[in-house]
Parts: structure tokens; C-alpha cells; sequence
């Protein structure tokens, strides 16, 4: 008797990470793990002052050392400018804006030749009058960082629906803040780096750690003067990325230039102080939010402008208020809306993409003045939210349409299993009294919500990626994707994905994403788009693979394809179970038919979302997604020291598909979020970093990280892969938020600036009661 | 510039291994750039990340912080020491299973910390395994797959032949 195959789903089991094992043996490459034959190491000349006319550099001494194989300066490059603002040439040769400003550099044998040759590079600089705060920097007068920008202005954001002076009239409450929020950086553990090489054609190939390879030709191109189709990007793995990776910065054209300059392969990799130094950072934001509500709860407008410390030049970090703004008009119901940023050039570092790309700002904001209003009406935090919280259908007024919404259910779980309503009544009582053990340690618990794209974001005229595949005798199929892998997990899902249309397991299935000369276009790994757009993508190239295979068994058994299914390699009868072909049998068949064959199909997949219009209004992605966080912490009211204890979290994650991977993204970014709110600080005084270190920069340690109670609001999105959302960013966006409402729980005492460090709590508790100034 | 050489020799990966090295050469260069194993990664160089993390003598050390001619009549392993005949380690396995591996740069530091900590004490609690990790720094993970896996390895270990010391 046949064996009888019972259909498995691999859709929201605990799937190890396909690339796991050379992970945990240390078999997997990074940028610094190549060696190129003859490859020589570059090294890059920083300015150190933060705004100086460049008089005079010299570079004798240094073309002389011994092993030294070439330096160059702006007169060795076209000049032409990268980043968002194309302001950014990547060696200066006027003058120097910031403290990271590169000036010259060297390529060498070893690393200790090139880090002399850089000591004997002579530069003359006449300083010029600097400006490191944004309002400064918008006086008359001030400091001209760009010549084409002489009010110091790149950018402007202005975005309204409504009329908020009529909300404003219906209001029975309003109420206003000014919110600081603070230099971050990344921090991946590996530090950043490229390998560039050309062959005898005048072909590049980087080895790139770019986070958007497709885009990464097109961008550096003109700044490297190699036209696009001449370049190669290969993607090592990725030690982190979390937007960091999602510009072009000086140092890959520098490497560039280097290895044309020396026709070698060269390297340049960061010392971790340089990567402090010179990596983006999270954009500091000045912002003054106005809300009003009338006295039954319903939210009736907000009005928001801020203040964007761009540094001393444009990168991605310019462009957060596309996301803020999405935030500030729906993040619960708000008829009207206004809100306007002023972007401004300073003498300050410059800020990139950073996971959550300026909602993390937007959310501390927004979900503190929700806590706020629903005090002023007399309402529970919860009570308020749920009633002004979107359902799903709504359209927002800025053309967001949320065909699934999981937001009550996320509200309703985080609170139910965190007893919520009961712990914020009993610590509000004990607020002001002094704990019964005369201990000064204060308990509080605080929620916050929020809003992000879930099925990508359409900023270019394409958020598509594309797919090919094949499957090959012994039925091994190999997926070509355009996605990119950056810890995340994505090749993983995308293996689970076409394992469950093909009915194989992910060992039989083999991930390539790393080469442009190999995979298809794609817009890159940003926006939480991954899992949904790639995802969607490898699925139709599957299920077109699977049509494929079940018409030629059908051909081959004689039987109505319609009536096979695969399951476990296996071609079988899909009433019964009953086993009738091996699938690499059938495969093999194909081969040496006297009409071969290979099953090799390829799918591109293009959201139906639609880029916005003049006023930012649109429906910018193919899906929506929402999450709660409820933070329990302590705070000893006589030191200032904040304890995280319990973070209960639901997120509309649309169908868990990883359930261990989707954990380890909420887990990490609620660590990544609880950083951002209490140790985290890269402190720039007058331009000048000045904790470039893990020393001195103080990241979240295992002993601090709290408890983490997590929930999974499965809304299923009829657009998403199998129902699925993306969850990349969601999980360390309202972290801050939650925080700072717990703390205002424990002691009643409520703070508008990050981070939350013992001395500015104390301060808060102690001087001016921490109220927003 | 004189550099002073000397020459060395050790134990590595249940090897023998003599080399000259300079002497302000540092252990975690000779090993990625002399010795060209690259599974020890350089995170900040001044033993704030815990990335650099190996046995030596059975005891979890930063490299970068130890001088290579220190390495000299000690037994020393790195992450690519810890896989057995049977393949990857219990800690290796549970790294796997668990999760604990996202982009993967801290993973090799972390898994030679949590096999010193299995070699020490195969019966510690859950906080003295987050005490034990303290100073390996990891981003993505937010460490709680990390724990997990330390712990299961600790578990499985107590009811199997210490594998690896």
C-alpha cells in the first residue's frame, strides 16, 4: 500500500536561520574577513576642525614613505557631491563643515604605513565663525555652512488636512510642549567597510555592505565617474545595518578612488572610534506639539513643527519627516491637522536612516500628549486611546488606508496581561507619599502605541523586488532574490514561503542575494518592506514553479493537474494523501525529455501602493502596521536610576510566519528602544564628539534588559505573503514613549527630553518638578 | 621604526603553533591576520564588546586586550575550536535552535563566553548567566535568545560527557 502524505504547513513555526551555522562556527565572511590578493589598506585624513576654509594641504612627505602607493585629495576626485542634497563631495577641497570631514586619503601596504602617511599629510585651515545649534543657525547673521543655502535652510516639510484653528475652536482642552530629543548612533557591531577592485576593463566590483545594492550603482555613479552598468556590488554578510547602511557615505567612493588610483584591490575599515565618529546618527529633533481634545475624549487636532539639526550636510536623516508626519496626522483619529519642519544646516554631525526613521521622535511626542489629554478629561490612558483609536477600512485624512488594523486588539491584550488599569491606579496613590519601606524607589507603568508602514513605503516610482528561481533534479531549488539580508532573518521567511508552495522543507532550498551581477533589481532593505514585497515576490515565482510541476505530472500520471498537490517532495494525490511521483524523479524526467526542460521561473513583485502626492497625502504602502507596548519600571527617587522590569508587548504583525525570528525582532528592538530612552547619548559639544567609545557610550547590557511579555495581533493582510506584515522597525518605535509615561506614573513628574539619564531624572525630580518648560 | 620580534609557542585549537610575532602585536591581530583565523572578530579593540572573546586556558579573555607574546606555553581556542567530531558544540547547537544569532558579528564572542561559563560552573542560574555576558556587547538580539541559548546548552550539557574544555 502507498504511503498516504499528510499536508505541513512550515507558516508560523520556530525556523532556525538558514545561515545560522556559519554564524555560530565563524565561518561567515564579513568586510573584514576578505582578503583580496595584493589588496592594500586605505585609510582616511579627517579634519577636526568643524568649519575652516582648507588654505593649503600638503601630501609630499606622505607620497614619499615607503609602502606608500597613493594619497589623494578633492583634486584627485570630480567633486561631485553624494547623499540626499548631492551636498557631500567625498574628500573636501574648500573647506570642512564638520568634525568628521574627510580631507585626504591614503592607500599602503600595511596599516601602520598608512596611518603614518596620514600623520605627515600637512593641511592649512583658516577657521571660520561655526554654529551648532539650529535656531542659531537660522538668525541673521549667522554662519553660512553652504554657500547655495545662505539661510542655512536645504529643506522645508508642510503638511495640513482640516483646519486646526477650527479644531482648536472645538477643543475643550489644549495643551503644548516643547520635546528634545538627542544625538543616537547605530552601533553595529561590525564596523563599516569596503573593498573596491577594478579589472582591466575599467569594471568595479565593491564589496559592499550597502543595505540597497541596486540603488547603491545608480547613486554612486556619477560620484565615482563609472557608469552604472560597469559596477558590481557584492554584499558580505552584514554585520548590522538598521538603516545605517542606506546611504552612500564618503568612505566607499574613497575606496573607490583608491583602488583606481593604485589598480588593487584596497580596503578601508573603520577603527570603532572612527565609527562613532563618522557613521550617521538618529536625527535630533526640536519639537513643539499642540493637541487639543473636548471634554468627551475625542481628540480634536494637533498641530506640530519642528526643528531638524541637519549637520553639515543632507543625508537620509533630512527626510524623517515624511515619517513623523504620518505619525502626528494618524496615530489615532485626528480631524485636524498642521505641521511644518525646518531642516538647517549646522556644524554638527549629520544625521542617516535609523530603524523607526523618526518615528521613534514622532511617538515620544505623541503618545506623551496622549497620556496628558486623557488626564485633562479624566480619563484612563486606555479608555482614551481605545476611544480614538482607527478601526479597520478607515481611511486616514492624509490617504493612509488600513484595510487591517490590529491597534484595539494590541491596546486590549498589552493592558488586559500587564494589569494595567489596576497597577497605574496604585502607583498614581503612592506617588507622593514615601514607600513604606522608606525606600525611595518608586514603581510606574506606562503605555504607548504605534503606527508604521507594514507593507513597504513607495518613495520611488517602483517598491518592487524581483525573484527567480529554479528548481533542479534532486529537487534542490535555488531562490535569486533581490532582498537583502542583514541579520534579519528575510531569506529565511523567503525559504519558508516557497517551501510551503513547492511542499519541501528549507534544507532543500538555498537563498543567493548577495550579488547584483546575479539577483534581480530590488528598492533594497528599508521601510519594514522586506518580508512583504520579497516575500511576495518569491511566492509568485513558487507558485508559478509549482503550476509548472503539477501540469507536467499531470501530463506524466495522466491525471488532472488540478487533483496533485506536493507535499514532502513528493507528488500526491490532494483528496487522498496518496504518493505518486517522486518530485526529482519528475524533475529528472524533464531534463531528458526529447523536449528538455528546466523549471526556472522568475516573478517581480510591485506593491499597490502609490507614491504621495504634492501635499504628502497617499496611500504610501500596500499595508499598515500597529503595535502597544506597556513598560513596568522603577525608579529610585534618590539617585535617578531607572529600572526596566516588564515589557508587554502586542504588535499586528498581520500572520506570524517566523515565530522565532519575529520574536527576536521585538525582542531586540524593544532593547534597541529601551537604549534610545534611558543610557544611550552621543554627546556633541561644539561640533565635537565627545564619547566616541563603547566606553563612554552606553549601550544596554544583558543584566538590564527587562522581561518581555510579547503578543501577536494576527489581523491577516489580504495583501501580505500569506497574510503577513513587516515588523523590522514597529518594535523599538513607542519603547520611549511607554517610558516616559511610566516614569510620569511613578512620580508624577513629567519629562520632555531624552535620554533619560539618572542626572536628568534627578534633576527633573529635584529643581523644576520636570515639567516641559 | 624597530620592530622587535619573538617567538612564541602555543597551543591553538589542540595544535601546536610557533610563531614569531612582534611584541606590541596584540593577540587578536596575530590571530586574524598571522594565523588567518577570522571567526574572532574586531568590534572595538579595547575590550569594551566582548566581540574578540576566546578561551584561553578554559577562561573567556578579550584577545584585543592580550598581548599575542602572553599566548606563550598557554592553550588557547577560538570559535573555530569549539565544533566536535559529531559537528557543532551543544553551545554551537543551541545558538542554532534558539535564535541567538541575527547578524551574527558578537555570536562567536558570545558562544566562547558561554562555553567558559559551562566549562566553570555547569549549575548557574539564569542571572549569573546575564552577569556572565555582561561585557559582550550584541545589537539585534536584545540578548533574551542569547540566555535562552546559553541556558539550554547548560542543561543539555548536565545530562551528557562534558564535550569541551
Amino acid at each position: 500500500m502507498t504511503a498516504l502524505i499528510e499536508k505541513e504547513t512550515l507558516i508560523g513555526k520556530r525556523v532556525p536561520k538558514l545561515d545560522a551555522p556559519k554564524k555560530v562556527t565563524g565561518a561567515a565572511q564579513y568586510i573584514h574577513d576578505i582578503e583580496l590578493p595584493g589588496m592594500l589598506v586605505g585609510k582616511i585624513r579627517r579634519s577636526e576642525r568643524v568649519h575652516a576654509r582648507i588654505v593649503r594641504i600638503d601630501t609630499t612627505e606622505a607620497k614619499a614613505l615607503p609602502g606608500v602607493h597613493a594619497v589623494l585629495t578633492a583634486a584627485d576626485t570630480p567633486g561631485v557631491g553624494l547623499g540626499h542634497g548631492k551636498d557631500n563631495p567625498p574628500l573636501k577641497g574648500d573647506k570642512v563643515r564638520c568634525e568628521r570631514d574627510e580631507i585626504a586619503a591614503v592607500a599602503a601596504e600595511t596599516e601602520d604605513i598608512a596611518e603614518q602617511a596620514l600623520k605627515l599629510i600637512r593641511v592649512e585651515y583658516e577657521d571660520l565663525p561655526a554654529v551648532f545649534s539650529p535656531a542659531e543657525a537660522l538668525e541673521d547673521g549667522a554662519p553660512i555652512i553652504h554657500e547655495q543655502h545662505p539661510k542655512n535652510i536645504p529643506f522645508t516639510y508642510d503638511y495640513h488636512h482640516g483646519d486646526v484653528a477650527q479644531g482648536e475652536a472645538e477643543s475643550d482642552v489644549v495643551i503644548e510642549d516643547n520635546y528634545r530629543l538627542h544625538f543616537v548612533t547605530h552601533c553595529c557591531m561590525g564596523v563599516s567597510g569596503a573593498i573596491a577592485q577594478f579589472d582591466s576593463e575599467g569594471n568595479l566590483t565593491v564589496h559592499s555592505q550597502t543595505q540597497v545594492p541596486f540603488l547603491y550603482k545608480k547613486e554612486i555613479a556619477p560620484v565615482i565617474a563609472v557608469p552604472p552598468e560597469k559596477i558590481r556590488v557584492i554584499q558580505p554578510v552584514i554585520g548590522g545595518a538598521f538603516g545605517s547602511k542606506l546611504d552612500i557615505y564618503p568612505f566607499e567612493p574613497i575606496c573607490i578612488f583608491l583602488a583606481r588610483a593604485t589598480r588593487r584591490p584596497v580596503r578601508v575599515l573603520f577603527t570603532r572610534e572612527e565609527e562613532f565618529l563618522a557613521s550617521p546618527t538618529r536625527q535630533p529633533v526640536e519639537l513643539v506639539l499642540r493637541s487639543g481634545v473636548k471634554s468627551d475624549g475625542t481628540l480634536t487636532f494637533r498641530n506640530c513643527r519642528t526643528l531638524h539639526d541637519n549637520g553639515g550636510y543632507t543625508s537620509w536623516g533630512a527626510t524623517t519627516p515624511f515619517v513623523i508626519m504620518q505619525t502626528i496626522s494618524s496615530l489615532y483619529r485626528v480631524p485636524h491637522c498642521q505641521y511644518h519642519t525646518t531642516v538647517v544646516y549646522t556644524n554638527n554631525p549629520y544625521s542617516g536612516s535609523f530603524r523607526g526613521f523618526g518615528n521613534l521622535q514622532a511617538t515620544f511626542a505623541v503618545e506623551s500628549h496622549m497620556d496628558k489629554l486623557a488626564e485633562a478629561v479624566g480619563m484612563d490612558p486606555l479608555a482614551f486611546r481605545m476611544h480614538n483609536a482607527q478601526q479597520p477600512e478607515e481611511t486616514t485624512p492624509q490617504g493612509m488606508v488600513f484595510h487591517t488594523c490590529g491597534l484595539s486588539e494590541c491596546l486590549s491584550i498589552t493592558t488586559e496581561k500587564s494589569g494595567f488599569l489596576a497597577k497605574h491606579d496604585a502607583n498614581r496613590e503612592t506617588q507622593a507619599a514615601p514607600t513604606r519601606t522608606g525606600s525611595a524607589v518608586k514603581r510606574g507603568i506606562g503605555m504607548a502605541s504605534l503606527l508604521h508602514v507594514g507593507g513597504g513605503a513607495k518613495i520611488y516610482r517602483s517598491d518592487g523586488c524581483g525573484t527567480i528561481l529554479k528548481v533542479d533534479d534532486h529537487a534542490h531549488v535555488t531562490v535569486i532574490t533581490g532582498s537583502t539580508e542583514i541579520g534579519q532573518g528575510s531569506e529565511t521567511v523567503i525559504a519558508q514561503l516557497v517551501g510551503e508552495e513547492l511542499g519541501l522543507p528549507v534544507s532543500a532550498i538555498t537563498v543567493i542575494n548577495s550579488d547584483t551581477e546575479i539577483t534581480p533589481w530590488d528598492v533594497g532593505v528599508h521601510a519594514s518592506r522586506t518580508t512583504f514585497i520579497a516575500g511576495n515576490s518569491a511566492r509568485g515565482a513558487a507558485r508559478k514553479a509549482r503550476d509548472k510541476l503539477l501540469i507536467a505530472a499531470g501530463e506524466k500520471l495522466k491525471v488532472d493537474p488540478e487533483t496533485l498537490d506536493l507535499r514532502k517532495g513528493l507528488v500526491v494525490r490532494s483528496d487522498s494523501g496518496e504518493s505518486l511521483l517522486e518530485l526529482g524523479k519528475l524533475i529528472r524526467s524533464l531534463h531528458f525529455a526529447r523536449k528538455a526542460e528546466v523549471v526556472m521561473t522568475s516573478d517581480y513583485y510591485e506593491p499597490p501602493s502609490v507614491m504621495q502626492d504634492s501635499e504628502f497625502k497617499g496611500d504610501v504602502s500596500a499595508s499598515y502596521a500597529f503595535g502597544t507596548q506597556v513598560v513596568e519600571l522603577e525608579v529610585d527617587t534618590g539617585t535617578g536610576v531607572i529600572r526596566i522590569l516588564k515589557v508587554t508587548s502586542a504588535h499586528d504583525v498581520g500572520k506570524v510566519i517566523n515565530a522565532l525570528s519575529i520574536e527576536g525582532q521585538i525582542e531586540g528592538g524593544v532593547v534597541m528602544g529601551m537604549g534610545y530612552a534611558i543610557a544611550e547619548h552621543l554627546i556633541v559639544k561644539d561640533g565635537r564628539m565627545k564619547n566616541p567609545s563603547f566606553r563612554d557610550y552606553k549601550l544596554v547590557t544583558a543584566p538590564e534588559i527587562p522581561v518581555v511579555d510579547m503578543h501577536f495581533i494576527e489581523t491577516n493582510d489580504p495583501e501580505g505573503p500569506v497574510g503577513a506584515k513587516g515588523v523590522g522597525e514597529a518594535p523599538a518605535i513607542c519603547t520611549a514613549a511607554a517610558i516616559v509615561n511610566a516614569l510620569y506614573n511613578a512620580t508624577g513628574v513629567r519629562f520632555c527630553e531624552l535620554p533619560l539619564t539618572p542626572e536628568i531624572v534627578l534633576r527633573g525630580l529635584k529643581q523644576c518638578g520636570g515639567h516641559c518648560p | 621604526m624597530k620592530c622587535i620580534k619573538q617567538e612564541i609557542s602555543f597551543t591553538l585549537n589542540g595544535g601546536a603553533v610557533c610563531v614569531d610575532v612582534p611584541v606590541t602585536t596584540d593577540t587578536l591581530t596575530m590571530l586574524r591576520d598571522r594565523l588567518k583565523l577570522t571567526g574572532t572578530k574586531y568590534g572595538c579593540g579595547e575590550g569594551e564588546c566582548g566581540a574578540c572573546t576566546i578561551l584561553v586556558d578554559g577562561v573567556a579573555v578579550n584577545a584585543c586586550l592580550m598581548f599575542a607574546v602572553d599566548c606563550h606555553g598557554r592553550e588557547l581556542t577560538t570559535i573555530e575550536g569549539v565544533q566536535t567530531e559529531d559537528g557543532l558544540s551543544t553551545m554551537q547547537r543551541a545558538f542554532v535552535s534558539c535564535g541567538a544569532t541575527q547578524c551574527g558579528f558578537c555570536t562567536p564572542g558570545l558562544i566562547m563566553q558561554g562555553t567558559s561559563l559551562l566549562n566553570r560552573s555547569p549549575d548557574i542560574s539564569v542571572e549569573q548567566i546575564k552577569r556572565g555576558i555582561e561585557g559582550n556587547l550584541c545589537r539585534c538580539t536584545g540578548y533574551h535568545k542569547v540566555i535562552d541559548a546559553i541556558a539550554t546548552a547548560l542543561d543539555s550539557n548536565r545530562s551528557a560527557p562534558k564535550e569541551h574544555s
